[in-house]
């Protein structure tokens, strides 16, 4: 029951007038009812006509039909509304010619892999929560119709031929002077790794519908369905031994999180979203013994994986996410801290840091935390950590959970004493290695890397029964 | 000092063409290795080297229940020879020259462990004199020869000098150390060309050029100087004549084309007769014994068509190939060079050291076959396992899954070696073992290997000098598939495709809207690879799936595990192990087929028509672009934006792996952009310099 989005872009009536193909299907009214009703059927489904198809075509587009054939089963499409027409009926619009059945939308349900799925043209907020809804950006969207994917949870666009944005270049040009392209202002480009917008992008129009496809196996069909779970032929007790060398000794040195997170999943597969926006987070979906799982982690190779404004809010709406849908959420933790300065405090580092701090502490699906290297203070905590109602919290051998780094602790707590190095390897002694967690309880075990797959698709047989509620209230209210 | 041990002689004849080898070495009595706890040798032995060879070496020391020290530079701290080690201790970060070549640093390590003995490995400081010295200054045994025999042997000129005056037949060229470029390029001018430059310290291929003219000449001194000096510390380059076609055979010919490091060898040699191998073998025991040799080592001699045969030079150290030899007489090498060097004689008589069968070996590289038969590549190994569940395989390897292939060293992955009753035994387990072998995260070289040993010519022994730039004049190009190879390889990649479309309908568990799974039994699909495009038909009972490839039935069946790394599959009756490297929702597939890797785009007939409307995305334009071939580092760079540069004019030069690589202009033009300089690390694929 999940919904899609397909945007096919705007007005195409609009666009047909100064193209002026003419073809009258429906002026003729001697016709009975049942001829008519043929008639317009046969008409919507070659939408504009073959010209039209055949421009859209040249334009490297598929036509509203075709997209929906790509993208459900065979055969599995039922449509409704298909004899709707626009009614404009200003500057000619509302001449014969200028009307199709069908008008620029298609909506209906099918199957995906034998699954239900809706596809819509506009969205409506009350489904939030209740049904994922992912919108596919593949044709031009202006104005307040921007609203309708951004409601949705995932926006996925086509790379060169999709555009997002409130107001186009010649609105900006007049209104601000400023010259700028399509491309720039609201391009595939623009959305997945500047504004954050959109979540990811595909190469054209068929690449994007099979890449939905997949991906909409990773969801539930509603907030009553459980995470779903396809026929694994991964081992869940694969032993990973790749991971036991992935943290470099050099606590400054960078490894990429993605490693330890292909390495763990089944068949190395992780749908990742939002891969260029905030980079210092990882997060995205993956299988474990063939069970949906969301992960979260902090990407050392990207900013040394601190949190920021970004990554903060991007962490958030994908936790919110998956505890919206029943989904567990692995969370890997290697994480120096807040990105200090003044302009994530200016932009308001709290209050968007808050975001995913109460994300993680509303969720209640399953929680996993493995800290993989550094845990260091309030990012420690708000990585899903005991204190967040973590419910398996794991530590690699690697792992320091402390208040910040050697270094920084030692300036400050011996502030101008002349031993720094001295203090600062009894800090490294006594801080820096999971021992001061586990023995407070914070984390459940010291594990081997190598077992990490194993362990966790054990913890989630067990968690998969888990039962939270939280109190009742309208909604919560958080941090925006 | 002599010791008796030398008297007797192992003989194996190592190529299987022109170029032979003698190594010399101890023996016993039995073949079988026995492991004689009652043999006191050393309670601890420190090897001074990293990879494989040190972990080959540790494996005998634990047979022989001698503890072991491994030295590693700070980005080897979690590697494989560490681990396997009892203590290891860090003399360094990870240029070579600071770490395993860190005598002082590795001096240190052996007092501080109290090891006894060392074992050099091969490299670094096998063959360095001064390292043996220093050991011995303090009473710490050198597990090879010793230093008059290395200073002897090991020194290519000394080397020659010492032959030639021992009356031994060595091939045309200077005797002495060439003083500078105008000075190469007169010595070259007398030999004539085509001359060989080589690092005088040299070794493994490394700082060794062939010049066919005086241009390449002086380029060629440059850059073996400055290799020589990075990799041996010592830039002294002697020049000899380079012979082509008539004397050199095919792995020295392939090694050459990709840098004079072997790629394939093999024991025994089918070109010797017994009498050669004999004659040669006595020679070789002749020449150790004249320089007082104490230690297994390596004779290497040219062998002309008429069997007649020539010193090259003495390799005083564990040879890289030596587990061929192992493989064919039943004997650990490395156990027989811990005994003779604390003393201990050899048990064996010439007549007990058999030839057993026949052992072949590839190296397997972290290297781009398609670029230059081979150009270093480097990652990290995000899945790796051995073929060493098949029978009759030796894998010497030094890394594991999740080990990085780094730029500092050596970019050898593993020694993969079969051995068998018959030369083509021995082949077809090296065909299965080069197919089981899963290495994911860098590119390897399993594509050239296995072409190597199918290659016609090669199985029937016919190799000449020029294998790889004869079968392949335009470059490597990978397997080229025949039409019945394509059809199988096309009618797998259908039949995974839609076993993955049919799992991704099975879901487990209970939901609330039931699915709708499709009954569908047969699959018309279009099917693309290289620029082909075939019209494939699919219908499956059970595990197997009858495939028609434009008209043409295919049965393909198999287990389809989804997960796995290997696809065993029977293909028409035939059974063959596939690879599948990726798998994506647009359809594309990436197969390992015959050792070389082919990407598939599998296609429902829909989504195939519907491709037609698709803009093709225009690639980037490159002829203008200079990008890093290989990750590395830049030594110098030659231009500077504006300058005018000719075709073929050297641009800039990138170190990797120890090798310096001159990279050149595509055409003549003006230099836009320089984006690089000197010391800097570069990745590959990234721009270096731009041309108008």
């Amino acid at each position: 029951m999940i919904t899609v989005l397909v945007k096919h872009g705007v007005a195409s009536a609009a666009q047909s007038q100064l193209q002026q193909q003419s073809r009258r299907w429906y002026s003729v009214s001697h016709l009975s009812v049942q001829e008519r009703i043929d008639r317009k059927r046969n008409a919507a489904l070659i939408g504009g006509g073959q010209k039209r198809i055949d421009a859209q075509h040249k334009r490297g587009k598929l036509t509203a039909r075709e997209r929906v054939e790509l993208l459900l089963d065979k055969d599995s499409f039922v449509e409704c509304d298909m004899f709707v027409e626009h009614r404009c009926s200003d500057f000619g619009m509302e001449e014969d010619h200028n009307k199709f059945a069908g008008d620029s939308v298609v909506t209906g349900q099918g199957r995906i892999n034998g699954r239900l799925v809706y596809v819509f043209s506009q969205r409506n907020v009350m489904a939030s929560g209740v049904v994922p809804q992912i919108s596919l950006i593949m044709g031009p969207c202006a104005g307040g119709a921007v609203y309708s994917p951004a409601l949705t949870d995932f926006t996925f666009m086509v790379k060169d031929t999709s555009y997002l944005f409130i107001t186009g270049p010649d609105v900006v040009k007049s209104v601000t002077n400023e010259d700028v392209t399509q491309e720039e202002l609201g391009g595939a480009k623009t959305h997945t790794a500047v504004s954050g917008v959109a979540h990811r992008a595909f190469e054209n129009d068929i690449d994007a519908l099979l890449n939905l496809r997949n991906f909409f196996n990773f969801l539930p069909l509603s907030n009553q369905d459980p995470a779903p779970v396809t026929e694994c032929h991964d081992p869940s007790d694969r032993l990973v031994p790749g991971l036991d060398t992935i943290v470099p000794f050099e606590t400054t040195k960078a490894y990429d999180m993605l490693d330890i997170i292909q390495g763990i999943a089944d068949e190395r597969e992780f749908f990742e979203i939002m891969p260029n926006y905030a980079k210092n987070i990882v997060v995205g979906f993956a299988r474990m013994n063939g069970r949906t799982v969301g992960i979260v982690g902090n990407q050392p190779k990207v900013a040394s994986g601190c949190l920021d404004i970004n990554s903060s809010v991007k962490g958030a709406r994908f936790v919110r996410f998956c505890d919206a849908f029943n989904i567990p959420i692995l969370t890997f933790v290697d994480v120096p801290g807040f990105l200090p300065g003044t302009s994530q405090e200016y932009g308001g580092i709290i209050r968007h840091g808050a975001k995913l701090l109460f994300a993680f502490a509303e969720a209640t699906v399953p929680k996993i935390t493995i800290i993989t290297r550094k845990a260091y203070g309030g990012a420690y905590d708000v990585m899903s950590s005991k204190h967040l109602r973590g419910d398996v919290n794991y530590a690699w051998p690697s792992a320091e959970v402390a208040v910040m780094g050697a270094k920084g602790a030692v300036q400050i707590i011996f502030r101008g004493k002349s031993n720094q190095a001295e203090q600062e390897a009894e800090y490294v002694e006594k801080f820096a290695n999971p021992f001061p967690a586990a023995v407070r309880g914070f984390v459940d075990d010291i594990i081997v890397p190598s077992t990490t797959r194993k362990r966790i698709c054990r913890d989630l047989e067990v968690l998969a029964s888990k039962k939270q509620t939280n109190p009742w209230k309208k909604h919560a209210n958080i941090p925006l | 000092m002599i010791t008796s041990t030398l008297r007797r002689v192992l003989l194996v004849a190592k190529h299987a063409s022109f170029q032979s080898r003698c190594c010399v070495a101890s023996s016993r009595v039995q073949y079988s290795t026995v492991y004689d706890s009652n043999e006191k040798t050393f309670d601890k032995i420190l090897i001074a080297n990293r990879g494989e060879i040190a972990c080959r070496v540790m494996k005998t020391c634990k047979k022989m229940g001698i503890k072991t020290v491994a030295v590693h530079s700070d980005v080897d701290a979690s590697a494989v020879h560490v681990k396997m080690a009892d203590e290891a201790v860090c003399v360094g970060p990870a240029p070579t020259n600071k770490s395993y070549l860190n005598m002082d640093a590795i001096m240190d390590a052996i007092r501080k462990t109290g090891s006894q003995a060392v074992h050099p490995g091969y490299g670094f400081l096998s063959e360095n004199k001064e390292f043996a010295k220093r050991l011995a200054a303090e009473d710490v045994v050198f597990i090879g020869p010793d230093t008059h025999a290395i200073h002897a042997m090991g020194d290519k000129i000394e080397s020659k000098l010492l032959a030639k005056a021992a009356n031994v037949n060595v091939i045309p060229g200077f005797d002495g150390v060439v003083e500078n470029v105008e000075d190469a390029v007169k010595i070259a001018g007398d030999i004539g060309y085509p001359v060989m430059i080589k690092a005088s310290a040299g070794g493994g291929g490394k700082g060794m050029r062939i010049a066919w003219n005086d241009d390449e000449t002086r380029e060629g001194f440059r850059l073996s100087s400055q290799e020589a000096a990075s990799s041996f510390g010592d830039d002294r380059l002697l020049i000899e004549k380079f012979h082509g076609n008539a004397l050199w055979l095919n792995e020295r010919e392939c090694s050459i084309q990709r840098r004079n490091q072997k790629v394939v060898e093999e024991a025994p040699s089918t070109f010797l007769d017994p009498e050669t191998r004999r004659a040669m073998g006595e020679q070789a025991v002749q020449l150790a014994k004249a320089v007082q040799y104490s230690s297994a080592g390596t004779v290497e001699f040219l062998v002309d068509s008429n069997k007649n045969f020539y010193f090259l030079e003495m390799n005083t150290r564990l040879q890289v190939e030596h587990p061929i030899t192992e493989c064919i007489t039943g004997l650990d090498l490395v156990q027989q060079m811990i005994r003779v060097a604390k003393g201990f004689p050899l048990l064996h008589k010439q007549e007990d050291i058999p030839i057993n069968g026949w052992a072949i070996e590839s190296r397997v590289y972290a290297e781009d076959p398609y670029k230059s038969f081979g150009l270093p590549s480097i990652g990290r190994l995000s899945q790796y396992q051995e073929p060493i569940n098949l029978p009759k395989v030796r894998v010497d390897s030094g890394i594991q899954e999740g080990s990085d292939i780094s730029i500092y060293y050596d970019p050898m992955i593993s020694k993969l070696v079969t051995y068998g009753a018959t030369r083509a035994e021995a082949l077809q387990r090296m065909e299965a073992a080069l197919d089981n072998y899963v290495i994911r995260g860098v590119t390897h070289n399993i594509p050239l290997l296995r072409e190597i040993i199918t290659h016609p010519r090669f199985i029937s022994g016919d190799i000449t000098t020029n294998f790889l730039p004869e079968e392949y004049p335009e470059g490597f190009k990978g397997h080229q598939l025949t039409s019945e190879g394509r059809r199988e390889l096309v009618a797998t990649a259908a039949a995974l495709y839609v076993s993955a479309q049919l799992r991704s309908q099975r879901f487990l568990g209970n939901l609330r809207v039931s699915t709708t799974p499709q009954e569908q039994r047969q699959w018309e699909l279009c099917v693309e690879l290289e620029k082909g495009s075939h019209t494939v038909a699919v219908s499956r009972s059970g595990s197997t799936f009858t495939v028609e490839v434009d008209g043409v039935k295919v049965e393909v069946s198999g287990e389809w595990n989804l997960a796995s790394a290997l696809l065993p599959v029977t293909i028409n009756r035939t059974p063959r192990v596939l690879q599948c490297l990726s798998r994506d929702a647009g359809g594309d597939i990436t197969l390992q087929y015959l050792g070389t890797q082919f990407k598939v785009r599998v296609l429902s007939q829909l989504v195939s028509t519907l491709s037609a409307h698709m803009p093709e995305k225009v690639p980037e334009d490159t002829s203008s672009i200079l990008r890093s071939p290989m990750p590395g580092s830049v030594v110098a760079v030659s231009v500077k934006p504006g300058d005018v540069v000719a075709e073929g004019q050297e641009i800039c030069v990138i170190e990797a792996m120890k090798m310096q690589n001159s990279l050149i202009a595509a055409k003549a033009a003006k230099v836009k952009s320089v984006h690089c300089k000197a010391g800097e690390t570069v990745g590959e694929g990234d721009l270096l310099v731009q041309l108008e």
